[in-house]
């Protein structure tokens, strides 16, 4: 016998009350953890996949869906730009690395990448398997890719054009395996890397077939100087694209200068990852701020409804108590019984909501590709769950302490007498 | 053992009332008697220290209760104390069992299982250890409610009208019962009652006037 023992009894003997103050409480955690975990892990997986990334370059459109199609491989690309143009900014002082990127096939609705080395070297990707992409139609893939696509080493696939699967097919050039990388936890996972020219070669068949021009391998010439982004072709190549360039300043002043010196020309924007991620946030801070309130709603109601079924429940147990005194309990002993009952309620409610809100996720990830790839894991635990849980211990004894108030100033001698 | 001595208590609408003087001695049975309103139950409430603040003398074991803190009252209470009331307010959230511990675990004496197997036993009981109170018949309720008044061995028992919603019958089973158990732990009986039925079973006897 202890008072958990009592507290536990007079909860199991409500059963129906007990349960749907559980429910209704756990119903509001577990909305907030939903919110906590999916927010935190979004924006640690955002700010890790833009970190090291101070500005994009792309063709003109919109800056949000520059960063989203060029940092986060979600949206698609607004268009193309001039290589030499882009090659102008490159080796600018302010400037301390420049990428090429070349986008436009997929694999399985997973994305090719046209690009260097140094794009890889941003998330400190390492080979798991193979070796780096070198010539023309290697690709080095993504932890995540090899596991959802079953690709090995070796094996050969044909791009499918644009992000969606079962898109135009490239049958003619087929890509080949040559390494996978270990899971660097971002963005790369998903994706598939080669160079840039490989990117260049599946499209430029078409480009033949159409306009008739010769392949434009670059000649061996003695002056032949290689573009500070593409090596293999010459500097100020005017017929070569890429879709976008990403660029790490050399120092605080390029956050001032190089928006608008690249804004500034006509066929070029840049748009910078911070800035666009954080109005991305604020758009979506609406809507979570409304799921946050409705919790909030969902667990006052909660913490109103304990209240009740306490205050009710001490009208019938007034004799209990008075009994309870009679066999020599003190006050507070049936002062902090009642407000334990509160906070076994509440604690209850919120580990179930706790671990509602963290199987939902589970279950996400694990049938929903996009949370997947996301990379969102209902198995991660933020401190900030030990908030939940104090929290709630502390709305449970609010919600109890008028009860127990009550119980402490029971007049024993007049409820004794009172039949 | 009990020492009345010009006991007087004032409600809180303001009257008074005194009562007589008298003394029990350890082992001796007592019945309290008086009409409806006398303060039976009021005198039982002092004595059992769930009523504080009276004037006069009233010893328990040669201890003064009023000279108890409320915390060290509680606890003398639930360690020399057994009541029996006439409704039996068992807590109907327990089994048997539990509303038993309950008498050692608040009086913050040691749970003893064979203690409680013993009582239950002893007063027919043993096989509704686990029940649950509401499926009780109200004479089996009536002996847990026994049963978790002696539990503790106190040294006095008090009763409040345990008979007056009885049939005669049941009433002389319960006075028996009372006076058995109380015999059996060498405890003081304190009956109190208008029950004119209970008057030959117990000689010592107080009278309460009526107001």
């Amino acid at each position: 016998m202890s008072i958990f023992t009592l507290v536990w009894n007079y909860l199991k003997a409500r059963p129906l009350n007990t349960a749907i103050n559980i429910l209704l409480l756990s119903l509001g955690i577990a909305v907030i953890t939903i919110l906590l975990l999916f927010n935190k892990q979004l924006e640690q997986k955002i700010t890790e996949n833009a970190r090291g990334i101070d500005l994009v370059v792309g063709a003109k459109g919109s800056p949000l869906q520059l960063i989203l199609c060029n940092i986060f491989h979600v949206d698609f690309p607004t268009g193309n730009i001039k290589l030499n143009e882009a090659e102008r900014f490159a080796k600018h002082r302010l400037i301390k690395n420049a990428i090429p990127l070349a986008l436009g096939d997929s694999y399985q609705s997973y994305r090719i990448i046209g690009t260097s080395q140094k794009y890889a070297e941003l998330y400190k990707a390492e080979i798991q398997q193979g070796n780096w992409w070198r010539n023309n139609l290697d690709v080095t893939i993504g932890a995540n890719v090899a596991t959802l696509t079953q690709l090995k080493l070796g094996d050969k696939f044909a791009s499918a054009h644009g992000l969606a699967d079962g898109g135009h097919t490239h049958n003619d050039h087929q890509y080949i395996v040559v390494g996978i990388l270990k899971p660097t936890n971002s963005v790369l996972d998903n994706l598939i890397l080669t160079n840039v020219e490989s990117v260049w070669e599946m499209h430029e068949e078409h480009a033949e077939e159409e306009e008739g021009h010769a392949e434009h391998e670059h000649a061996a010439d003695s002056n032949f100087i290689p573009s500070p982004l593409v090596p293999s072709v010459g500097k100020g190549d005017s017929l070569k694209e890429i879709t976008s360039m990403l660029i790490q300043y050399r120092s605080p002043m390029g956050a001032i200068q190089l928006p608008r010196l690249v804004n500034s020309q006509s066929s070029l924007q840049a748009a910078s990852p911070a800035f666009e991620t954080a109005r991305l946030f604020s758009i979506l801070g609406v809507g979570v701020d409304i799921l946050m309130g409705f919790a909030y709603v969902l667990i006052v109601i909660s913490g109103l409804s304990i209240f009740i079924a306490l205050y009710n429940s001490l009208k019938e147990r007034r004799y209990d108590l008075a009994i309870m005194r009679s066999m020599g309990a003190s006050r507070t002993k049936l002062f902090v019984s009642i407000l334990l009952e509160g906070g076994v309620l509440t604690m209850l409610g919120s580990l179930i909501g706790l671990l509602m809100g963290h199987g939902v996720l589970v279950l996400l990830s694990g049938m929903v590709e996009e949370t997947q790839k996301a990379g969102i894991n209902g198995f991660i635990f933020y401190p900030e769950e030990w908030i939940i849980l104090g929290g709630s211990l502390l709305l449970g004894l609010i919600c109890a302490v008028i009860p127990a108030i009550q119980a402490y100033r029971t007049d024993i001698s007049r409820v004794l007498a009172g039949n | 053992m009990i020492s009345v001595q010009n006991l007087s208590f004032q409600y809180a609408a303001g009257n008074a009332i005194q009562f007589p003087d008298f003394t029990v001695t350890r082992g001796e049975h007592c019945l309290l008697l008086g009409e409806s309103g006398s303060g039976k139950t009021t005198l039982l409430h002092l004595l059992g220290g769930l009523l504080r603040h009276y004037s006069g003398s009233l010893k328990i074991e040669d201890t003064e209760l009023a000279q108890l803190s409320e915390a060290s009252l509680d606890r003398f209470r639930g360690q020399n104390i057994g009541f029996i009331f006439q409704r039996n307010h068992l807590i109907n959230a327990l089994t048997v069992e539990k509303n038993l511990m309950m008498a050692p675990y608040l009086a913050g004496l040691k749970i003893e299982s064979e203690r409680i197997t013993e009582v239950l036993s002893g007063l027919g009981l043993a096989e509704k250890r686990k029940s649950r109170v509401t499926q009780l018949s109200h004479g089996q309720a009536q002996r847990v409610a026994i049963a978790r008044a002696v539990l503790n061995k106190p040294s006095i028992i008090f009763a409040d009208e345990p008979t007056s919603a009885l049939d005669d019958k049941n009433c002389e089973r319960v006075i028996h019962l009372l006076m058995d158990v109380a015999n059996q732990h060498q405890s003081t009986l304190l009956v109190a009652t208008h029950d004119q039925r209970l008057k030959d079973k117990i000689s010592n006897q107080v009278w309460l006037s009526s107001l």
